[in-house]
């Protein structure tokens, strides 16, 4: 009984801690553009943006385990959709969102088609080859993309009620539009979508046979994690009021998966910190030289998957992890001798974190090879 | 009549490069299921060691063999470093690890000899022959000599010497092979230097027709894939006739189909890698995996 109470304390205070801290980032991320200059509100406008991309990649990679080496395309999409509807149909900003997003849903279910006979590898070598494709494709196609010279557009304007300079205003429609995302993103892994996602990576025959239609989730994976990819692009156009073919080469879709990888592959806040990386690291390495960003991402990149294949945002649970299993060693060593032989001795004694949980199965600890 | 077979020999000529190259993935795809998507960057590297030593006044035919021993010391090192830990991490991890060597080998090459474009020496002499119409550049004879010199050697190192022997053996079962008394550390680390030498020989041969910089294979790379795609990725035969069907089909669709063109000539490996994989998964030459889920 009183371990009921405990937990439900326990429980209590944890939604009250999440409480707080929600209120306390929601608090700083609607001050920060009062604060900072035009030049760092931009850069994390465009932080934002990039983490509305990675929870898209996320989606596919890191909870449904497929690899996309090509979700660059996606972005690209999105931003182009955006931008020739500015150009051409002068429509309106907000008009161009739900096309946008619309349009790359549809796309990524065409690709998910034949992304259903491709596993692992095969799908990465596919997406590559689409990404490297889409910019001589997207000049080809002049007389609507604005070839080689790209489109230029209206940036978005600040009403003149708001009385914002123009960056904070971009500043916070972009927030708004992320928050929004993060929250469906978060809620659509809740849903039954998401639970079918998470039995596929884990074990398609098991998930199959418990009645996830296989094919069916792993093409919805696709479709909305373009649409998030989608997006990220549409707001992209509206922050940046140019594209053109190169701003998208497939440099892009690798940067988003590395960003992922570093922030944490499925995780839910694992977005935010690999689209801040995705921004900042470039911008500060670029100082030193114009290769250095690629050799701190490439380094990066391989450390991480040894070290800690949960990413920065697994980090904290998995150092938690660790002292919580020293902690128990230390203090009960007769324990591990008690035990029944059938429990596992190395699962560690209570989730610290719910994202190093998610995201055990993606990367190591490597498992041992099946005879 | 006469421009389709210059066309033809033309596609043969650059479908040699995508063939070595394509024979590396192979390769190193045979002996630890791994598809290596830095090899590209690891051949660019090893041909800007083949300029360096050039440019630093070695000449090109004693440059190639200290080149190619670079690159085999390279090519074991990344597996023992790079590739070792992750050996048997989901397909996922490697992929990612490959993508991280492959931005880091990338960035390397740009911090170490700069973004700007390199003139490479044309080791063969200018020039051609004339076949009842069809001229045949010498450096294309040449290209396409040198990848079968390669594919010869490799034929003879698996099938008539003890360390091919071994290699196999490691590439059908490493378990058994393990148990049977073979380093298989080794061996692996082997196959990576192998597989760098012959990606180092696509470097050296492509870079004078595209320009040495540190991008210069991310194109080939593609070609290579979808050639190592069409002919089985378990498939050394396969990597070479594929790689000469995506050289010949490139050539020709970049001629002959409008809408191709010169510019979207890089959507032809797209369509192979989706065709081939929709319609015959294991390639051409590949044997079908049987899997017990």
């Amino acid at each position: 009984m009183s371990t009921i109470v405990a937990t439900l304390g326990t429980d209590r205070a944890r939604r009250l801690r999440a409480a707080l801290t929600t209120l306390l980032v929601a608090a700083v991320a609607v001050s920060a553009p009062f604060y900072f200059a035009p030049f760092q509100v931009f850069q994390l406008t465009m932080v934002l943006l990039y983490a509305v991309a990675l929870a898209g990649l996320n989606l596919l990679v890191g909870f449904g385990g497929q690899i996309s080496l090509g979700h660059g395309a996606f972005f690209a999409a999105g931003a182009y959709t955006a931008a020739v509807m500015l150009d051409r149909y002068d429509t309106g900003h907000l008009a161009t969102l739900p096309v946008a997003a619309a349009g790359c849903f549809l796309l990524g279910l065409g690709f998910g088609v034949p992304a259903l006979r491709l596993r692992g590898l095969y799908l990465a070598l596919v997406t590559l080859a689409f990404a490297v494709f889409l910019p001589p494709l997207l000049k080809r196609l002049e007389p609507v993309t604005g070839g080689s010279m790209g489109l230029t557009v209206d940036k978005l304007q600040p009403p003149a009620w708001s009385g914002m300079a123009e960056d904070q205003w971009t500043y916070f429609v972009v927030l708004a539009v992320t928050a929004v995302s993060l929250l469906l993103a978060r809620n659509l892994l809740r849903s039954r979508v998401g639970r079918a996602l998470l039995a596929v990576r884990d074990n398609e025959s098991a998930a199959e046979v418990m009645g996830v239609r296989l094919s069916l989730h792993k093409t919805l994976a696709f479709a909305w994690s373009a649409l998030f990819a989608g997006v990220a692009g549409c707001v992209y156009t509206w922050v940046i009021g140019f594209v053109s073919p190169d701003s998208f080469s497939f440099v892009l879709s690798i940067t988003l998966l590395a960003g992922l990888v570093v922030g944490g592959l499925a995780s839910l806040y694992g977005p935010l910190l690999g689209a801040a990386f995705v921004m900042y690291v470039p911008s500060v390495a670029q100082d030193i030289s114009e290769a250095a960003p690629g050799v701190v991402f490439g380094l990066l990149i391989i450390a991480v998957m040894f070290v800690a294949p949960t990413g920065l945002a697994g980090l904290a649970g998995r150092v938690r992890g660790t002292a919580a299993r020293r902690l128990i060693r230390t203090t009960t060593p007769a324990a591990d001798d008690d035990r029944p032989s059938g429990s596992e001795p190395s699962a560690p004694p209570t989730p610290a974190d719910p994202a190093a949980v998610d995201a055990e199965p993606v990367g190591a600890p490597p498992r041992p090879e099946k005879e | 009549m006469t421009e389709l077979f210059q066309q033809v020999v033309e596609g043969v000529g650059s479908g040699a490069v995508y063939a070595s190259l394509a024979l590396a993935l192979v390769l190193i795809h045979r002996f630890t299921g791994i598809v290596n998507f830095a090899q590209g960057e690891l051949a660019m590297i090893s041909t800007y060691v083949a300029w360096q030593l050039v440019a630093s006044g070695m000449s090109f035919w004693l440059a190639l063999p200290v080149t190619l021993a670079v690159s085999f010391a390279g090519g074991m090192l990344v597996e023992r470093i790079v590739i070792r830990p992750v050996q048997n991490a989901p397909e996922l991890t490697t992929v990612i690890v490959t993508v991280g060597l492959f931005i880091f080998v990338n960035a390397m090459a740009g911090l170490i000899w700069s973004f700007t474009v390199k003139d490479f020496p044309q080791p063969f002499p200018d020039g051609g022959i004339d076949l009842a119409g069809v001229r045949v550049d010498w450096s294309t004879l040449g290209i396409i000599a040198v990848v079968a010199v390669v594919m010869g050697l490799l034929y003879l190192l698996f099938q008539h010497t003890s360390s091919g022997l071994v290699m196999r053996a490691v590439a059908c079962n490493p378990a058994s092979a393990r148990l049977s008394g073979i380093r298989v550390g080794r061996v692996l680390m082997l196959g990576w230097g192998l597989a760098a030498t012959v990606g180092a020989v696509s470097g050296v041969l492509v870079a004078p027709l595209l320009f040495l910089e540190p991008n210069m294979m991310g194109g080939v790379l593609i070609y290579a894939f979808a050639a190592a795609t069409l002919g089985g990725f378990d498939s050394p035969v396969g990597a070479v006739v594929g790689g000469l069907c995506v050289g010949v089909a490139e050539t020709l669709a970049g001629a002959y189909v409008d809408v191709v063109g010169a510019d979207l000539k890089v959507g032809v490996p797209l369509v192979i890698i989706l065709a081939v994989l929709l319609v015959r998964p294991q390639g051409l030459f590949g044997r079908a995996a049987v899997e017990r889920a």
